[in-house]
């Protein structure tokens, strides 16, 4: 399909909004609906639709296996690691007012770190999902 | 009658998904078609969760001085959650069903059923 | 200061499991995974030892009350279930190092070491959590991970295996998910004791009953309950040895768990017992034990029989459940922790006859046991625990079932025990009849690389962790103070007197 001119001009141009609508839905999460699961799945799909039009080899050069593995990993560790923080800063597990001295601020900066690392894992296991079943059912 | 039949359509309409993906969870040999009833089966739930939670006349589960009345967000919430299981799940099913083919080359469970036995 | 220690239980694969799957190296996982349960049983060890005295440990997570928060509320039962998953894990951890390393492809192992890992995290939480909504997503954790690990066995009937327990079990998930939705509807809450306390306010409303059954039933599925156990054997036949060894030990028993919370602590013994609970349980369990004893002695190989024979130890489990006596309740709660033991020990029995062997069917292993025969004598000893031959750990549950069956005069039940302990002899001397007895002859072993000397002896770490099975075995039939005093103080809990 890499050859269709208008799939490949309205793609270029769709991508960027797809992208800049994922992180909008992701750092307004804490104020309006949205969060880390659907900015992930959002910002997944204008990698598909970059897959779709320009065949996954170029998604794959845009971005490699192993960073999306990498990445996947870190955006639970990043979850994770805001949880063990609260702990060490004598709060419980997630307790999120304890992070900075303001218990609101605290929950604030407390989600947005979440949902950040939530929309890191799913962006990048939505589009691991995607390469490893896309080649799998037709090998090039 | 009528009126409790009109006044729970909402319901109506999850047991329909509901029992529509079931059936074809059960009845079809095609292991993408059962998937695909398994996906309808766990919607219908989603759906329900979040008729359950409709107050009627609430809005959207957003703090704001102009609105008193507001749906209940938890079984939202619990949902996100239960979408996520969703997606592991079809996306699991999906990498074995493909598996499944690599080794059997065929989704059909009469045959796979078949070759099963013979070995 | 115990609190905290608490949700390290939960933390700790939580962490490790992520970083895991970043290694391809089977050292470095492998080292991982062992710290992670090693770690995991001695906390839940701790937390054992602090609740035993019948107190309890009540953590909030994100330092939300309850009920609007999620809440870890661990007393005995919750403390029990969580050691014996962790002391399964270590077992079973031990026991991987060799064999994972002939039964996965080299490029997965960090990929399943961090499954594995996930599946303690889900069979951990379970056995903590205290919100049932909670409950679910745990639930769904360990049966994503353990489809995926079961699909990696080398035969290719593991992956119809593992879609068919995917299937079953998404389904069960999704009943048990559609009961908690009606109970939330009906009690407007998610967290147990909450809902249990409020429970005559809305006991009158129909949503109680669609909810129970639906809850039961999704449980049942999970916990391979009797006529909702057709996932288990190939589920348990065709995994990875190390999966089999380790879902047969933990995974059934926690789903047994949570229908013990559901009937005892969500809703009261009252309501239920009015529903004809206990005679259908009562009931199933017979026929399960005398079913999957039968259909063990019909098979020929030694995971699928061992699988069945695990559908009647869940039918002696369930009937001491449903006998609702303190003995009947205590033998339920041993039984999990001797099963667990026993069938981890069979398992790793067969596992140590399919690394050497290259197979487990009956008939290829005509005189295998001269071979291997400190193998075979463990083998030998779990069997006689499984068939509770006094001495060994099967016998004191299963004292304390027939002395619960006995005491309510409940002679059909007794009768079934016994058919089923007839049977668990038949099926036990088929394998002995054929390894020990049977002419030896010659296997054909195809694929060994040079220099193998897998075929003549098992590595170190299988026979430790084999014998660690096969002297607990014995240990917890002479010495039987640790699992009775904790399923003793189990059952008070449970039964309120």
């Amino acid at each position: 399909m890499g050859n269709d001119l208008v799939l490949r001009v309205v793609s270029k141009w769709l991508s960027p909004i797809i992208i800049l609508f994922a992180f909008y839905v992701q750092f307004h999460g804490d104020y309006s609906p949205g969060g880390g699961f659907q900015a992930g799945v959002i910002f997944s799909s204008a990698i598909l639709l970059y897959a779709l039009t320009f065949g996954i080899d170029a998604a794959v050069k845009l971005i490699p296996e192993k960073a999306l593995r990498l990445c996947a990993s870190f955006g639970v560790l990043l979850y994770a690691g805001v949880g063990v923080l609260s702990m060490l800063k004598g709060g419980n597990f997630l307790n999120y007012s304890v992070l900075v001295e303001d218990p609101l601020l605290g929950q604030h900066i407390g989600i947005i770190v979440i949902e950040l690392g939530v929309g890191i894992t799913v962006a990048s296991v939505m589009i691991l999902l995607f390469f490893t079943f896309s080649r799998r059912v037709s090998p090039e | 009658m009528i009126e409790y039949i009109l006044g729970h359509f909402n319901y109506w309409l999850i047991i329909t998904v509901m029992m529509v993906g079931l059936y074809t969870l059960i009845s079809r040999a095609n292991l993408m078609k059962k998937l695909a009833g398994l996906a309808m089966f766990q919607t219908a739930v989603i759906l329900f969760y979040v008729s359950l939670g409709k107050v009627t006349g609430g809005t959207v589960p957003i703090v704001d001085d102009q609105f008193t009345i507001y749906s209940n967000p938890l079984p939202q919430v619990l949902m996100l959650t239960a979408i996520v299981v969703g997606v592991a799940t079809t996306a699991l099913g999906f990498a074995l069903v493909i598996r499944i083919k690599e080794a059997y080359d065929t989704v059909e469970e009469y045959e796979i059923q078949k070759m099963d036995s013979d070995s | 200061m115990t609190e905290q220690i608490t949700i390290l239980l939960v933390i700790i694969p939580l962490l490790c499991a992520p970083i895991t799957a970043i290694f391809k190296s089977h050292k470095i996982a492998w080292a991982i995974t062992f710290f992670v349960s090693l770690c995991c049983l001695l906390i839940s060890s701790y937390i054992l030892l602090q609740v035993i005295d019948g107190s309890q440990v009540i953590y909030e997570l994100g330092g939300w009350q309850p009920p609007w928060g999620i809440e870890y509320k661990i007393d005995s039962l919750n403390a029990f279930v969580a050691l014996i998953v962790s002391v399964m894990a270590v077992v079973s951890t031990v026991f991987a190092y060799a064999s994972v390393q002939r039964e996965i492809d080299d490029d997965l192992y960090g990929l399943f070491y961090a499954a594995f890992q996930l599946c303690l995290l889900g069979l951990l939480g379970i056995a903590l959590t205290g919100d049932i909504f909670n409950l679910f997503v745990f639930l769904e954790i360990s049966s994503l991970s353990s489809y995926a690990l079961i699909s990696m066995g080398s035969n290719r009937k593991a992956l119809t295996a593992a879609f068919s327990y995917l299937i079953l079990g998404t389904i069960g998930a999704t009943f048990f998910l559609i009961g908690v939705g009606f109970l939330y509807a009906a009690s407007g809450s998610l967290n147990i004791f909450d809902i249990a306390s409020r429970f005559e306010t809305y006991e009158k409303m129909q949503l109680v009953t669609t909810s129970f059954i639906f809850i039961i039933l999704g449980i049942g599925l999970k916990a391979a309950i009797f006529p909702l156990h057709s996932w288990l054997p190939n589920a348990y036949g065709y995994a990875p040895s190390v999966i089999s060894i380790f879902l047969a030990a933990t995974a059934t028993k926690v789903s047994i768990y949570v229908l013990i919370r559901v009937l005892f602590d969500v809703y009261p013994m009252e309501y239920w017992s009015k529903l004809l609970i206990p005679q259908v349980l009562l009931t199933l369990g017979c026929v399960a034990v005398i079913y999957g004893s039968v259909r063990a002695w019909q098979q020929n190989e030694i995971r699928r029989l061992l699988a069945f024979s695990s559908v009647a130890q869940i039918g002696y489990i369930i009937i001491g459940l449903a006998l609702l006596s303190h003995s009947g309740i205590t033998s339920a709660i041993m039984h999990m922790f001797n099963h667990a033991v026993i069938k981890a020990t069979l398992f790793m029995a067969a596992g140590m006859i399919l690394y050497r062997a290259r197979s487990t069917t009956l008939s290829d292993l005509g005189g295998f046991a001269v071979n291997m025969p400190w193998t075979f004598a463990a083998l030998f000893i779990a069997g006689l625990s499984l068939i509770g031959v006094p001495g060994t750990a099967g016998f004191v549950s299963k004292w304390y079932l027939l002395e619960g069956a006995v005491a309510q005069q409940k002679w059909f039940v007794v009768i079934s025990i016994a058919l089923g302990s007839v049977f668990a002899v038949a099926y036990l001397w088929k394998i002995v009849d054929a390894m020990y007895f049977s002419a030896q002859r010659k296997i054909h072993i195809t694929k060994v690389k040079s220099g193998d000397i897998s075929l003549a002896v098992a590595p170190k770490s299988m026979s430790v962790a084999l014998w660690t099975g096969a002297i607990a075995c014995i240990y917890f039939g002479l010495f039987t103070k640790l699992p009775t005093d904790a399923a003793k103080s189990v059952a008070t809990a449970l039964l309120g007197s």
